[in-house]
């Protein structure tokens, strides 16, 4: 009985989750349109814009090439979309909890990353145009490159707070219920500041925007994966990815900037949800500003072999470092521990 | 399928060039700079005609690109408009009594919606797209 309960429960959460993960990826992707425009001194278009392209999108009739794979062509958008808003269930969005939470870690959701971009390279090798090929294998590239990275950041974090003493380390409402910057010395810090830097660089890959959006390049290969796709198809990949831009800022919260307010301010349990869910958008906005709208208009594209050196090579380093000074500080702060 | 408002605030546009001498180029690429901002609308270039909803072609249509713009023109999802910039387009132009011409634009595709000028200004660009717009409404309107 209460089996069952708890399951209705559990899809009714993941339903409101989903919306809103649609609506505020939506939003998001406004909100970076709107700030990338202001920084080129434009007005630029409203906030709701992405509404309206959807909606646009929606009513265009959707071509199939004629030399497309069509069960595949068709079903990679909704792949991507499917997939991207599952990672977003295993994210804890502000103080409430996330709806699968108990069932995965960050491991999973690290792996459950790959799949979008899977779907995305599926979709473009089944699309049959020269374009879409070479996209697909640059987006296959690109991925490859940034996934070391990713995980550098991962075990660096999961394992310093294990050290820590912190049971349970890899899962992500373990994560962000215990700041990681509470527990490490100056040491640490320094270490954290590289990850972040690490996370902040893999983020736009992952979203492929420029610096690192060779693989859809526009004025190169003409849309690159996307090139074949119009109307609904287009629409599903759109929504992907504003639901992708909101589960990286939340995963960079989640990691970084976990605090709420509700933990400062004592307020009713109704009020606290809601002013924390408010205020892990405005996290989310400002992890979004820095790594994706100041770094695709400050900067032009990366070549796909600078992508791999860029981030095997320096970012590659610079997350090592990272681990390395975390590992130090847990030695230091457990031999000051009992020194005191 | 019947256009609804959605197209009057978002309408990606795809810039193909037919042979032009690449004036018109730089005038459409003068019509989207911070000055102008067509993005204040919705209206971008995109790469890929399998996205646009509004084709922008210059130049006067060179033998070679005949099947090009046609090719072009049916990749393109319904519903769909077409702009012809630059006088070359519309009538041959400086190049009317060319060997080489398989146009003027309209002997090859249908166009909806003419800008005049050798090249146009951005201001005339921009208030071809409105016209464009208006069209779309026509067919909104159920009118062709
Ligand atoms: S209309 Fe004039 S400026 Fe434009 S492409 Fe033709 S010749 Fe060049």
């Amino acid at each position: 009985m209460t089996g069952g309960l708890e399951l209705a429960i559990l899809a009714g959460w993941t339903i409101v989750v989903t919306i809103f993960g649609l609506v505020a990826g939506l939003v998001l992707l406004g909100i970076d349109r709107k700030l990338a425009a202001h920084m080129q001194a434009r007005v630029g278009p409203p906030l709701r814009q992405p509404f309206i392209d959807f909606r646009k999108l929606m009513i265009k009739e959707s071509v199939v090439p004629a030399n497309a794979i069509p069960w595949m062509f068709n079903i990679a958008p909704v792949i991507a979309l499917i997939s991207s808003l599952v990672i977003l269930l295993y994210i804890p969005l502000g103080s409430i909890p996330s709806p699968l939470g108990a069932f995965g870690d960050f491991v999973l959701v690290m792996y459950l990353l790959t799949v979008p971009a899977l779907a995305m390279v599926a979709g473009g090798f089944a699309s049959g145009s020269p374009y879409a090929t070479v996209g697909a294998q640059r987006e296959m590239v690109t991925m490859i490159a940034y996934e070391f990275p990713l995980a550098i950041v991962v075990v660096a974090i999961a394992w310093r707070l294990g050290a820590a003493g912190i049971p349970d380390a890899f899962s992500l409402a373990t994560i962000a219920a215990h700041p990681v910057w509470s527990v490490v010395g100056p040491l640490g810090i320094l270490g954290l500041l590289l990850l972040l830097v690490v996370l902040a660089v893999v983020s736009p890959a992952e979203l492929s925007r420029i610096p690192f959006d060779s693989q859809e390049a526009e004025t190169e290969l003409a849309g690159g994966l996307l090139v074949e796709y119009s109307g609904r198809n287009l629409a599903m990949f759109y929504l992907a990815q504003g639901v992708k831009t909101l589960v990286m800022g939340a995963i960079a919260v989640a990691v970084f900037f976990p605090w709420n307010i509700s933990s400062f301010i004592s307020m009713p349990g109704g009020v606290a949800q809601v002013v924390d869910i408010v205020f892990f958008l405005l996290k989310v906005i400002l992890v979004m500003f820095f790594s994706v709208s100041l770094a695709r208009v400050a900067m032009a594209r990366f070549r796909i072999n600078q992508i791999v050196s860029l981030y095997w090579i320096y970012i590659g380093v610079i997350g090592l470092s990272g681990l390395i000074l975390l590992m130090a500080d847990a030695v230091l702060v457990s031999v000051a521990g009992g020194i005191i | 399928m019947k256009p609804t408002k959605a197209f009057n605030r978002s309408l990606w546009a795809f810039h193909m060039n037919s042979g032009s001498c690449n004036g018109c180029e730089i005038e459409i690429v003068a019509a989207i700079t911070p000055r102008y901002d067509p993005e204040r609308f919705g209206i971008k270039l995109v790469g890929s005609p399998k996205h646009a909803d509004l084709l922008l072609v210059t130049g006067p249509v060179v033998g070679k690109m005949k099947d090009r713009l046609v090719r072009v023109y049916e990749q393109m999802p319904d519903p769909k408009v077409v702009m012809c910039v630059g006088t070359c387009g519309i009538s041959g132009g400086v190049f009317y009594d060319s060997y080489n011409l398989a146009g003027p634009v309209d002997q090859v595709v249908p166009v909806d919606v003419y800008v005049v000028g050798c090249p146009p200004r951005p201001e005339a660009i921009i208030h071809g797209v409105v016209t464009a717009l208006a069209k779309l409404e026509r067919i909104e309107g159920g009118e062709h």
